[in-house]
């Protein structure tokens, strides 16, 4: 009897929460759109989407997303390469370095590529130094160029681990027998290496187009007011427009895209073949011939100048006053008691995002703790329920967002006003991630062992205690660093939900960036270079960890 | 035709392969065994252009190979667990090498059908790998390595993975496969039954250098030293003192011829000890008592006590009373007995 009410608390928790955070706001997103006064009205479908501007959009989301997905596959298998069969000497740790731009809020992203890509950025400074005043500037602001190289920033960590994590357990034995048959390395490289890594090629490209169709902070801070994606429209159309029915049916439509490509991910996913894989350490060399000491040198430069540069700048524009260097931005933020663009002390933002975070943070670890458990079972309810989980990491977060807004503000569920919003959200974005990194764990759990403990008279909680727990505790501090790292850094979901008391540190940086004034752009920085720390310090934890699966899809 | 000539393989300080000498001639199958970690792998890597050359040189018919690709060299390499491409057939993967040597279409089929014919495995073209059994993986494995029409062919623990039945089916198999194809032969083993039932010559490794190349039978009666002897599973070791041509064992006197005086290791093969209660007191031998009965593969052997040790010794045809506890005498025939050169091994003996 008691093993069927766990079960039931078990199935039950996750289910309220989707059911309440997700169904209820974006079915309430999609019944607004369609009827914009009272009655269902399908003729606001054609109405919205035969509009030039709404058109404009959706293509430049689409060609953007395309564009950035190639560019990202073209710069990132290499690396994934490197990384996954080259020994050198510093690979864990720049295998680490490549990780944290893929967790960093987007803010901060677009923070940096502001800075490295604006007319003071050091590039320019460079310049001068070398060809004096009439140097030619460089200013992408503004530009696609700069959304496309912050894509690729952003989502080089997807490739890389994705690809890489594959082709690191390939047996290397067949690209040598392929060699003692008369291949050349080219030839390698398309007869064997290339058909084995494409199912893992093919869901990190389905990946990164899923995350820069729905860019949104990127976008938002980089693109200027002529660039938007449908993510930024959905945001403009409803706090700068109040057009409730253009921005439900743009949420429609991105969720058509979005659950299309899922699609098609869920088919690749499937038709990946049964290899015979080897442990990870094996198959690695230090690079032998000139020729792969040059690869291996380009591959680093690449790291460094895309990587590690546009956060170097960060921090060294956060550090850049009128008179030379110091920390005169820092002590604005936690000097000044009321700041006229907060209309709170900065100090207020950090300490509501910490806040938020680690209440995001329980939340996700209880709901996804027990859709993982459920899941990592045999059955059609566990695969049901560990699809749907993923469903809010598909959907974009300003719809999420904007849902929340309209959905959860009266009845059944009001909660307008209260606090829990925020977690809620951020929770139900980091849910998904806690999920991919218990499972595996779980499932791993050789189930003879809870048998042993069964028969040694254990009874089923009991079994979960002393089994279960101890060998998931790792893998659950791992989730717990990137749920409170995902939750501190989001900022589509939150930018709707927060009030102008209650900033986080992303929309905090979003609202100084949002004004004119050095000052207020080197607060920013400073304010993104503290959300830089605090991300990839819970990343670090996580690597200390060693838990292998995060992040991996 | 192959002529490996003071190879040395480095990683980093450790040398996986320090300095080996080896010839393999037209038609000739060489084994080259010893425990695993000994090395023989690197050098068929080596041979194979997988792993570069810290020092030495490998010459194939006249050609030096240094500074060829791997996939120049006009070698087959059979890899340990056959390292099939999972994402081809079976036609795919033995068609592979012919497909890279650029030679047309039905050029590439006609090699297909010929390498699968040499193996066994007629019309298995379009089955998937995976669908395979590990003996017919197996085969497959080696009829790729045979496609390329290699001057040389090498394999590394090609039957390792396989139950007993099919192994010994497969050794049976080989050298007719051998034959046919006619080029050199290198192959790789831990098992010293594959490298004497197969090779022409074996090649025992340890620790990266060759310590002894003989015909199988050479080196069954006449190991080089004690490493050699234990690894192919002669254990009966006893220590002499010779003095003017003749050795004091725990069997009496024996002679022996060119040995210097001074103390020996003798080893002593398994068919030189025999039951025989009528023996003299005058013949080397010794007084024994039964401990138990044992079979090995196909022979029963009596196991023996006597002078402090066990010795395994051929059991007499027909019926027998020979129970444990019973007394016995065994005799030594002084011919197969093999005086052991160098150091005592007794530290190195194999896992």
């Amino acid at each position: 009897m008691s093993m069927r009410i766990g079960r039931g608390v078990l199935l039950g928790v996750p289910a309220v929460f989707l059911l309440v955070f997700f169904a209820l706001p974006v079915g309430t997103i999609v019944l607004t759109g369609l009827r914009p006064e009272g009655s269902l009205d399908l003729g606001v479908v054609p109405r919205v989407l035969g509009d030039p501007v709404v058109r404009r959009v959706a293509w430049f989301t689409l060609w953007q997303a395309v564009a950035s997905t190639v560019l990202t596959l073209l710069v990132g298998l290499p690396g994934a390469y490197l990384l996954a069969r080259v020994k050198f000497p510093g690979r864990a740790a720049v295998r680490a370095a490549v990780t944290v731009p893929f967790v960093l809020p987007t803010v901060v992203v677009g923070s940096a590529f502001l800075a490295v890509l604006g007319p003071r950025s050091p590039v320019n400074t460079a310049l001068t130094a070398v060809f004096g005043e009439g140097a030619p500037s460089l200013d992408l602001r503004r530009t696609v160029t700069a959304i496309l190289i912050a894509h690729v920033f952003f989502n080089y960590a997807v490739v890389v681990r994705t690809v890489g994590g594959l082709w690191s357990l390939l047996d290397p034995r067949l690209e040598e027998a392929a060699r003692t048959l008369g291949a050349s390395r080219w030839q390698v490289l398309r007869e064997v290496s290339w058909p084995l890594v494409r199912p893992a090629v093919a869901s990190a490209a389905a990946i990164v187009f899923l995350f820069t169709f729905t860019s949104f902070g990127v976008v938002l801070i980089l693109g200027g007011v002529a660039r938007a994606t449908i993510e930024v429209e959905i945001y403009r159309a409803t706090v700068q427009l109040l057009d409730l029915p253009l921005a439900s049916v743009l949420a429609l439509l991105q969720l058509a895209a979005v659950s299309a490509a899922l699609l098609v991910y869920g088919r690749l996913q499937r038709r990946v073949t049964a290899q015979p894989l080897r442990s990870a350490a094996s198959t690695a060399r230090p690079p032998r011939t000139m020729g792969e000491r040059t690869f291996l040198a380009v591959n680093l430069a690449v790291i460094a100048v895309l990587l590690v540069l546009p956060l170097a700048v960060l921090v060294e524009r956060s550090l850049a006053t009128d008179a030379g260097y110091g920390w005169d931005h820092y002590t604005a933020l936690f000097g000044s008691t009321r700041n006229t663009v907060l209309a709170v002390a900065p100090l207020e933002a950090i300490r509501n995002s910490v806040l938020y975070g680690l209440a995001a943070t329980l939340v996700a670890l209880v709901v996804g703790g027990c859709a993982a458990t459920v899941a990592a079972r045999p059955g059609w309810t566990g695969r049901t329920l560990d699809r749907a989980l993923m469903l809010p990491l598909g959907t974009s977060a300003a719809t999420i967002g904007f849902g929340f807004l309209i959905a959860l503000s009266r009845p059944p569920v009001d909660l307008r006003g209260s606090w829990l919003l925020i977690p809620a959200a951020q929770a139900l974005i980091a849910v998904p991630f806690v999920v991919r990194t218990l499972l595996p764990v779980l499932r791993s759990i050789d189930q003879r062992l809870r048998e042993a403990a069964a028969v040694l008279g254990a009874p089923p909680r009991r079994v979960w205690r002393e089994v279960d727990l101890p060998i998931v505790g790792r893998a659950l501090l791992g989730a717990a660093g990137f749920s409170f790292a995902i939750a501190v850094g989001e900022f589509g979901a939150t930018v709707f939900l927060a009030r102008g008391q209650t900033p986080t540190m992303p929309v905090a940086i979003f609202r100084l960036l949002g004004r004119p004034g050095i000052a207020n752009f080197g607060q920013a920085m400073a304010m993104a270079t503290i959300l830089m720390a605090v991300t990839a310090g819970a990343i670090a934890t996580i690597d200390r960890l060693r838990v292998g699966q995060v992040g991996r899809f | 035709m192959l002529e490996i000539r003071d190879v040395r393989v480095h990683y980093g300080a450790h040398p996986a392969v320090d300095g080996v000498d080896l010839d393999v001639g037209e038609g000739e199958v060489v084994a080259v065994l010893g425990p695993s970690g000994c090395g023989k792998s690197t050098l068929l890597r080596a041979v194979a252009g997988l792993e570069p050359l810290t020092d030495g040189r490998i010459v194939l018919d006249g050609r030096d190979l240094g500074r060829l690709r791997p996939d120049q060299r006009p070698v087959g390499l059979m890899f340990q667990d056959h390292a099939l491409f999972p994402h081809r057939d079976v036609g795919g993967n033995v068609g592979f090498g012919p497909r890279m040597q650029g030679l047309p279409d039905t050029e590439v089929q006609a090699r297909i059908r010929e390498a699968l014919a040499l193996v066994d495995l007629v019309d298995t073209e379009r089955r998937a790998v995976q669908e395979l059994s590990g003996g017919e993986q197996q085969r497959v494995a080696l009829a790729r390595a045979l496609a390329v029409r290699p001057r040389l062919l090498m394999l590394d623990e090609p039957l390792g993975s396989l139950d007993r039945a099919l192994r010994d089916q497969l050794l049976v198999q080989l050298p007719d496969v051998f034959a046919r194809v006619g080029c050199g032969v290198l192959y790789v083993t831990h098992d010293q039954d594959e490298a004497l039932t197969l090779a022409d010559r074996v090649a025992v490794m340890r620790a990266g250098r060759l310590c002894q190349i003989a015909a199988p039978e050479v080196l069954w009666r006449r190991p080089a030293d004690e490493f050699v002897a234990r690894f192919l599973g002669l254990h009966q070791i006893v220590d002499a003192e010779v003095t003017a041509g003749a050795a004091a064992t725990v069997f009496g006197t024996i002679p022996v011829t060119d040995v210097p005086d001074g103390p020996v290791r003798l080893l002593v093969l398994p068919d030189a000890l025999e039951v025989a209660d009528d023996a003299g007191e005058g013949e080397p031998g010794l007084d024994g008592e039964v401990t138990r009965r044992r079979f090995s593969a196909d022979r029963s052997l009596l196991v023996v006590a006597a002078a402090g040790r066990e010795w395994e010794v051929p059991a007499p045809p027909g019926p027998t009373d020979r129970r444990p506890g019973s007394s016995v005498r065994l005799r030594l025939h002084p011919d197969r007995v093999h005086v052991l050169p160098g150091p005592s091994a007794q530290d190195h003996a194999p896992a």
